[in-house]
């Protein structure tokens, strides 16, 4: 399909714009364009611009940083079903944020845990997987696997001992939630950069496609590339982990979905997986934030909720 | 010219070449022959630098291909492997187009030579009319000549063929034995290894019998590829066909 590219550009504004006009305030189309325009009453702008407007911006980095990961991994791996929690980082971020959360740590050091936890698997896959002959993505899948199982127990055994005071604050971090994520400009910085780095390196990682082999044979220095790959899915992983917790489906489908609308440069589906990626969660979160109002739910219930049929449905067109 | 010397590979403990001196010359056209097992992968590997030998060395016009910048390498040598892992999601000429990598400047701008260049190819391995069908819709011997399209459009010195007739029918396989040596009298160095004999003695100047435990006899095909020697390549029996074979001219 030759307009996916303008349909996905079009979402990115039309999604933005969604995810800052509804809430648990319902501000009515006067009020809300007044808001927008600068113009009105001081509380329905600092509604717009102070509350809504980063959240949905950090919704939109988080989404744009999963999607990105999602599409370098699918592809360094040689798995369809890779998504950014496959490299066990999500999982050592979970288990370092619900310790930190146990012993009563404050905001700030949760996320340094869950930096440190991520930084330990990222550590642990890398050191596994980098031999004398360059990346093995095949002890990358299976390092990765073993440590999203090993995180998995640790954070099973977390919640089992956790007072039920915080067993919510620890659900709502494993099933992604974008309401502590605060000032978004360092997501979009990081998710800028890290697209940049990989758009930079479309053209070989076209090559990279056709094996590692063929790859070498044309000219690409693979083991160079797989590095920096790696190194970008996993930075933006970390990134978006800390930013909203383990939000899942967004980095599995988006890629797959803009592949099966005709899109396969990776000048185009990089870019596009991230505008894509960023709009599906900045819709999603906004559905998490005005379905149940003034509670919120978990925007990774949401984003499954959008993942799962659209999984099966690519699924059964690929049958 | 891409020479190797006193080349020896080994694998899973067996010697697959011994002691091997080639030179690959502009104008020339070689085949490889051998049994299954016997190492032409192997040989064709190390002679494009995608793996190190146990012992000895390819250079490229002297200079040994260690020491030559991957990108720079595939602008003089092209690569036609026996097996390739792909998933490509794209057309058939956006496949084939992948063979400009080594010479293209941009990921985003279109190669508007490179495209016409890969039509061409394309139109004349009987692909013409696929160019903008999906890669992953074309049958065994259609993605083969598309994969040449894709070798032949790196547009190198030197070709290195891993049995570039698998899958292709008696009119394709002839097809891409012309191409081939089509191009070593152009001046392109090619080596291809091959099944067929008679494909070797037709169409290549020149030939390379690997034997087993790393043995291995190369010289002109029309004093290669005899009767006995054969016989002892594929260690069976041959006989002279008669009227009821045929080979695609």
């Amino acid at each position: 399909m030759k307009a996916a590219p303008a349909v996905v550009l079009l979402l990115v504004p039309a999604s933005l714009v969604v995810a800052v006009a509804f809430g648990s305030v319902d501000l009515g189309a006067a009020r809300l364009g007044d808001a927008l325009l600068f113009r009105g009453d001081e509380i329905a702008r600092e509604i717009v611009w102070g509350v809504r407007a980063p959240r949905a911006l950090a919704g939109f980095a988080c989404g744009g940083l999963l999607a990105l990961a999602g599409a370098l991994l699918q592809l360094l791996l040689r798995n369809p079903l890779a998504d950014p929690a496959i490299l066990g980082v999500s999982g050592g971020a979970a288990a370092g944020a619900l310790g930190a959360m146990l012993l009563g740590a404050a905001a700030a050091a949760v996320n340094l845990a869950a930096l440190a936890g991520a930084a330990l698997a990222a550590g642990a896959v890398f050191a596994f997987s980098l031999g004398r002959s360059g990346w093995n993505p095949y002890r990358v899948l299976l390092t990765g696997v073993a440590l999203a199982s090993g995180f998995g127990a640790l954070v099973g055994l977390i919640l089992s001992l956790a007072p039920s005071s915080q067993v919510q604050g620890m659900l709502f971090w494993l099933l992604g939630d974008l309401s502590p994520a605060g000032d978004p400009t360092a997501a979009l910085v990081v998710l800028a950069a890290c697209a940049a780095l990989a758009f930079s390196q479309s053209a070989a990682l076209d090559v990279l496609v056709l094996g590692e082999d063929k790859a070498r044979s044309l000219g690409v220095a693979v083991t160079r590339l797989q590095g920096v790959a790696f190194g970008c899915a996993t930075v933006a992983t970390v990134a978006a982990v800390l930013l909203g917790g383990m939000i899942g489906f967004v980095g599995l489908v988006v890629p797959h979905l803009l592949r099966l609308s005709g899109v396969h440069r990776h000048a185009l589906l990089l870019p596009l997986a991230a505008c894509l990626g960023g709009s599906v969660l900045a819709l999603a979160d906004t559905l998490a934030r005005s379905v149940a109002a003034p509670a919120e739910l978990p925007v990774g219930v949401f984003t499954a909720m959008i993942g799962v049929p659209v999984l099966l449905l690519l699924l059964a067109r690929l049958r | 010219m891409l020479e190797a010397a006193a080349l020896r590979l080994s694998a899973g403990g067996r010697e697959l070449v011994c002691d091997l001196d080639l030179s690959l010359a502009p104008g020339q056209c070689w085949a490889l022959l051998g049994r299954n097992g016997a190492g032409k992968t192997s040989l064709i590997h190390a002679l494009a630098g995608l793996r190190e030998p146990q012992s000895g060395a390819v250079a490229l016009d002297g200079v040994a291909l260690r020491g030559i910048a991957r990108r720079d390498l595939a602008r003089r040598v092209a690569v036609l492997l026996q097996d390739e892992e792909s998933d490509f999601w794209g057309s058939v000429l956006d496949y084939v187009v992948l063979g400009r990598y080594p010479r293209s400047r941009s990921a985003w701008g279109r190669d508007e030579e490179g495209l016409e260049s890969a039509r061409r190819l394309l139109a004349e391995l009987d692909l013409g009319e696929r160019a903008a069908q999906s890669y992953r819709t074309l049958s065994g011997g259609e993605r083969q000549r598309a994969r040449l399209a894709q070798v032949l459009l790196q547009d190198t010195d030197i070709l290195l063929l891993d049995e570039p007739l698998q899958h292709l029918d008696l009119r394709h396989q002839a097809q891409a034995m012309r191409l081939l040596a089509g191009r070593a009298s152009a001046g392109r160095a090619v080596l291809a290894a091959l099944h067929e004999p008679g494909h070797a003695a037709r169409h290549c100047g020149f030939a390379v019998l690997l034997y087993d435990a790393g043995r291995a006899s190369l010289g002109r095909s029309s004093d290669m590829l005899t009767q006995a020697n054969l016989e002892a390549l594929y260690q069976c029996r041959l006989e002279p066909a008669g009227a009821q074979s045929f080979l695609p001219s």
